[in-house]
C-alpha cells in the first residue's frame, strides 16, 4: 500500500482502530428521525400517512473508529447513512460533526463539510457514470472543491488509483472496462479523493463475489489505519460487520434495539432480535464440525413502518412478548460499560428474566400501566454515547421487582 | 440361494443399486460453449456429477464459474441456436440434450423445476400469484381452472403463506420478498418435481427470512423426496443444506465430496481460498481476511494448465511447471474415493493442516488434526463401514470397477 505523498502531515503510525475507543467522537447523532410522507393518489395529493424510516436513534462514531449498523432490509440503516451525508434532510433530531450541528445547514453551508463526509455506495455498477472516464469520476470531487490546482489533478487521480490498488495508467478507461471489485475500488478512490474524516460505507461489499469481498474489506481496513478515517459501516452481513467494526448497533424498524462492542454483541446478545439474527446466519465452521446451532425461528416478515406495532416494535415476531410489550416502548437502557439494549426482558439467551426489568425506569407495573407516585427515571435515554455510570441488569431486575410485587399485593381482588 | 444371499454375494456395484436407487440425475462430461463475436466462451467444460432422490447437492463458485449455466442446461434453457452443448444429461434415465422444445416442455416444470434468484423479476407483474401457479399446474395436468386454483391455494398454504385463500389473487408487488420466494417455491413444487434446482434461492433475502426458506426447502424435501441442487456462493448455506458439495471454478468442477468431509478437509487451494476469505461470526477479529488475489479468469481465454494457477499461492510447491502446463484430473485424493479434487499438489491435507488452517481458524486446528489422526489410523480402508455410512458417493464412471463402489 503506497501512501499519499502530499499528506505527509497526517500521522503514518498504524494505530489499530479498535483500540481507539474512548476518543472524541467525530460524529454524534441524537434522537434522529426521518419520516417520509405517504401521499394519496389523485389530483390533490394529501399526506395520508408517514413511513417512519428512522425513528429516534442516537449513536456516536469515535474519531478514526468504526461503528457497524446492521439490520434487515427496511430497518432504516441506509436512510441513516443518507441523512448523515445530508443526501436527505432529517425530520428532527441532531447530528453533530466534530461538535458542529449539521442537521439544519443549507446546501451552501454544507458544501465545505461534504469534503469531510463521503460515502461509498453499495452497487458499483449504478454508482459510476458509464459515460465518464475513471479519471473524470475520481477527479470531479477534486475539481468541485478545488483541492488541487487543475494542472496537478491528473497526478492526484493517478495517486488515488494507486492507493486503492488499481493501475494508475487506467485513468482514461471507462467503468465498463472494469470488474465489479475494481469498480468498487474506483468508488472508494472517489470517496477518498477529498481525504474525508468520516466515510459512510453503505453495503460496500455485498454486491461483490466472496473472493473479492475480502480484498475490499482489507483495503478499507488499510485505508482506515493509514488515513485515520472514521467509518459508519452499514451492512446486513453480520460476519463482515463483526470483522470490521469494534462497535455495532442493531436496528429494527427504525430503532436501535441493541448497541454494544462486538465481543458482547456476538457472544452475549441481550435483545431477542439480535439473538434471532445471529442464530439465523449459516455458519460454515459449525456445520463442518458437526453440531448445528439451535436456530431461533422468527415467524413472518418485518411489519410495515407506516403503521409500526405499538410499544416494542419487535413484539409481533418475538417469542417472549407479553402485555407490557404492547403498551410500553422499552427504553434503550445502558446495562454495561459499553452495552445498551432496548427490551423489557433483556438477558442472555436461555437466561432471560421472567419479569420485566424496565419497570423502575419507566415507573409502570408489569402490565405496562402507570403506578401512581412513580416517575420515569431522569436518566437521559437518548444520549448518543455510553455513560460512565450505569445500572447493571441485576439492579434493574431488583428495582423492577419491587414494582411487580407491590402492585400485585395492592391489587384489590 | 435366497435373495439375501444373492444380494450379498453379488458384485458390490449391483448390490449398491439393489439397496439404493440409481441416481436420478446423471451429468456426464457436460460441455457448454457460447460462440460470441469475441470468441467462444467456454462456460462449462467436462462436468460430471450424479444426484439421487432425496439428496441435496450444493454447487459453489464465483460468478462466471459455470454453476448457473450448467444447471440451466438441465432445464434446457439455453437457446440451441446460440449454444454448443455436448456430453450427456440424463434425468430419470432420459437423455435431455438434443430433446426438441416440445419434449422438453413436458419435463420442464413437471419433473424438473427451478427456483430463481430474484423472485421479483421472475414472477410476472401482470398476473396474480394464483394465476401463475395455476398456469404451471395446468401446463402438466388436465384439470379445470377451478381445480388449478384450488391447487394454487393448497400450495401457497403448504409453503406457509398466511390466509392463502385471500392472498391467492394478490399480485407479486403485494407480497414481501420472502413471500415472493415462497410463492416461487409453491409454483415450482406444484407438479411434484423429482428434481428441484434452486439458483441462489436466498441471496436476495434477509438472514431471518433466509433461515425460514432454507427450513422450508428441507421440510419439503423430506415430504416429496425430491433431489435438490442448490447453487450458491454462500458456504454457510451449503454447509447447512447439502449432502454433497461441488466446487466449480472457470467452468470446471475442481473439488467434489460429502459436505462435512469437504469442508473440514478441503484439498484444493481454491476451496481454501473460499473458506479463508469469508469472515464468520466466531472467528478472531484480529486476524486479517486472506483474500484470493486477482480476479476470476476470462472464459473466452482460460489459463493454460490448471485454471486456478494464476491466483494460486501454492503453485511453487508443485515440481516443475506442471500447474501452468498441464490440467490436473478430477481424481480422488488421499482421503478416500468419495472426495475428488483437481490439483497437482501431492500432500494437500498436510499443507491445509500446517499452513492454511492455523491462519484461518486456529481454534479448529486441534479438532481437525485429531480427527485426521483417527482417520489415518486406517488409511487403507476408506470404505470401512463407519465411513461408508457417512460418505454417500454417487456412482461415478471410473476405469476400474472398484472405483464405482463407495
Amino acid at each position: 500500500m503506497s501512501s499519499m505523498t502530499h499528506s505527509g502531515a497526517q500521522p503514518q503510525v498504524a494505530t489499530a482502530p479498535n483500540t481507539d475507543r474512548g476518543g472524541e467522537p467525530v460524529l454524534e447523532v441524537t434522537n434522529l428521525r426521518k419520516y417520509f410522507p405517504v401521499k394519496s393518489s389523485g389530483v390533490v395529493r394529501r399526506t395520508i400517512g408517514q413511513v417512519q424510516a428512522v425513528d429516534g436513534i442516537s449513536f456516536q462514531v469515535p474519531k478514526g473508529g468504526s461503528l457497524g449498523l446492521v439490520g434487515e432490509s427496511g430497518c432504516g440503516k441506509s436512510t441513516t447513512g443518507r441523512l448523515i451525508t445530508r443526501l436527505w434532510d432529517p425530520t428532527s433530531g441532531s447530528m453533530k460533526f466534530e461538535g458542529r450541528e449539521i442537521g439544519n445547514l443549507s446546501n451552501r453551508q454544507m458544501l465545505p463539510l461534504r469534503k469531510e463526509i463521503q460515502m461509498i455506495f453499495q452497487d458499483p455498477y449504478s454508482s459510476l457514470n458509464p459515460r465518464h472516464t475513471v479519471g473524470s469520476i475520481v477527479g470531479t470531487p477534486l475539481r468541485v472543491h478545488q483541492v488541487v490546482p487543475d494542472r496537478q489533478r491528473l497526478d492526484r487521480v493517478k495517486e488515488l488509483l494507486e492507493v486503492v490498488g488499481l493501475n494508475p495508467e487506467h485513468y482514461n478507461r471507462y467503468p465498463n472496462e472494469f470488474s465489479g471489485g475494481q469498480r468498487q475500488r474506483i468508488g472508494i478512490a472517489r470517496a477518498l479523493a477529498l481525504q474525508p474524516k468520516l466515510l459512510v460505507a453503505d453495503e460496500p461489499v455485498s454486491a461483490l463475489d466472496v473472493s473479492i469481498q475480502a480484498q475490499v474489506v482489507n483495503l478499507l481496513q488499510d485505508l482506515q489505519r493509514e488515513f485515520d478515517i472514521a467509518f459508519l459501516f452499514i451492512a446486513h452481513d453480520l460476519a463482515v460487520v463483526r470483522h470490521f467494526c469494534p462497535d455495532v448497533a442493531v436496528m429494527y424498524l427504525g430503532k436501535i434495539v441493541e448497541i454494544t462492542d462486538r465481543e458482547t454483541l456476538y457472544l452475549r446478545p441481550h435483545h431477542p432480535y439480535t439473538q434471532a439474527l445471529l442464530s439465523a446466519v449459516p455458519d460454515v465452521k459449525q456445520a463442518a464440525i458437526g453440531g448445528r446451532r439451535e436456530r431461533i425461528r422468527l415467524e413472518g416478515d418485518v411489519p410495515s413502518p407506516v403503521n409500526p406495532p405499538s410499544g416494542c416494535r419487535f413484539r409481533t415476531r418475538c417469542w417472549m412478548a407479553q402485555d407490557i410489550c404492547a403498551k410500553q416502548e422499552p427504553p434503550l437502557l445502558q446495562i454495561g460499560p459499553r452495552h445498551k439494549v432496548a427490551c423489557h426482558f433483556a438477558g442472555e439467551h436461555g437466561a432471560m428474566p421472567t419479569s420485566p426489568i424496565t419497570l423502575d425506569a419507566l415507573g409502570v407495573d408489569q402490565n405496562g400501566d402507570h403506578v401512581s407516585g412513580e416517575t420515569k427515571s431522569a436518566e437521559d435515554l437518548n444520549a448518543p454515547g455510553f455513560a460512565d455510570t450505569w445500572t447493571d441488569l441485576e439492579s434493574h431486575k431488583k428495582s423492577s421487582e419491587r414494582l411487580v410485587g407491590d402492585h400485585i399485593a395492592d391489587r384489590p381482588q | 440361494m435366497t435373495e439375501s444371499d444373492f444380494l450379498t454375494s453379488a458384485p458390490p456395484a449391483s448390490a449398491q443399486q439393489g439397496a439404493d436407487a440409481a441416481p436420478y440425475l446423471v451429468v456426464e462430461d457436460l460441455t457448454v460453449r457460447f460462440p460470441t463475436a469475441d470468441g467462444v466462451v467456454q462456460a462449462v467444460t467436462g462436468l460430471n456429477y450424479t444426484l439421487k432422490q432425496g439428496k441435496t447437492l450444493g454447487i459453489v463458485g464465483e460468478s462466471g464459474s459455470g454453476k448457473s449455466v450448467s444447471s440451466m442446461a438441465i432445464m434446457g434453457l439455453h437457446d440451441p441456436k446460440r449454444t454448443d452443448m455436448s456430453g450427456s444429461i440424463r434425468v430419470g434415465g432420459r437423455e435431455v440434450i438434443g430433446l426438441s422444445n416440445n419434449q422438453m416442455q413436458t419435463l420442464r416444470g413437471g419433473e424438473v423445476a427451478m427456483i430463481f434468484q430474484d423472485p421479483l423479476t421472475s414472477l410476472h407483474p401482470f398476473y396474480s400469484i394464483g394465476d401463475q401457479i395455476a398456469e404451471a399446474y395446468r401446463a402438466h395436468n388436465k384439470v379445470s381452472k377451478a381445480q388449478a386454483k384450488a391447487k394454487a391455494v393448497d400450495m401457497l398454504d403448504r409453503v406457509g403463506i398466511p390466509q392463502a385463500r385471500n392472498r391467492v389473487d394478490d399480485y407479486p408487488h403485494q407480497f414481501s420478498g420472502g413471500m415472493r420466494q415462497r410463492a416461487m417455491i409453491a409454483m415450482s413444487l406444484s407438479n411434484d418435481p423429482k428434481l428441484l434446482i434452486a439458483d441462489e434461492p436466498t441471496t436476495a433475502l434477509d438472514v431471518t427470512v433466509q433461515a425460514q426458506i432454507l427450513d422450508l426447502l428441507q421440510e419439503l424435501q423430506r415430504d416429496f423426496d425430491s433431489a435438490i441442487i442448490i447453487i450458491t456462493h454462500d458456504l454457510g448455506v451449503v454447509a447447512e443444506m447439502a449432502d454433497e458439495v461441488l466446487v466449480m471454478y472457470a467452468g470446471r468442477g475442481v473439488e467434489h465430496g460429502p459436505t462435512r468431509e469437504l469442508l473440514t478437509h478441503p484439498e484444493m487451494p481454491y476451496t481454501w481460498g473460499l473458506l479463508s476469505s469469508v469472515p464468520d461470526v466466531t472467528a478472531s477479529t484480529e486476524s486479517r481476511l486472506l483474500p484470493i488475489p486477482g480476479n476470476p479468469p476470462s472464459l473466452l481465454n482460460p489459463p493454460t494448465g490448471c485454471p486456478y494457477h494464476p491466483r494460486c499461492a501454492h503453485r511453487d510447491k508443485v515440481p516443475g511447471d506442471l500447474c501452468r502446463t498441464e490440467l490436473p484430473e478430477l481424481i480422488p485424493g488421499r482421503r478416500g474415493p468419495a472426495h475428488l479434487k483437481r490439483c497437482h499438489l501431492a500432500n494437500p491435507d498436510m499443507i491445509y493442516e500446517t499452513e492454511v488452517l492455523p491462519e484461518i481458524a486456529p481454534d479448529l486446528v486441534e479438532l481437525v488434526t485429531e480427527e485426521s489422526l483417527e482417520d489415518t489410523s486406517d488409511p487403507r480402508h476408506p470404505g470401512s463401514p463407519e465411513n461408508a455410512d457417512q460418505i454417500d458417493t454417487p456412482q461415478r464412471r471410473a476405469p476400474d470397477p472398484d472405483g464405482e463402489v463407495k
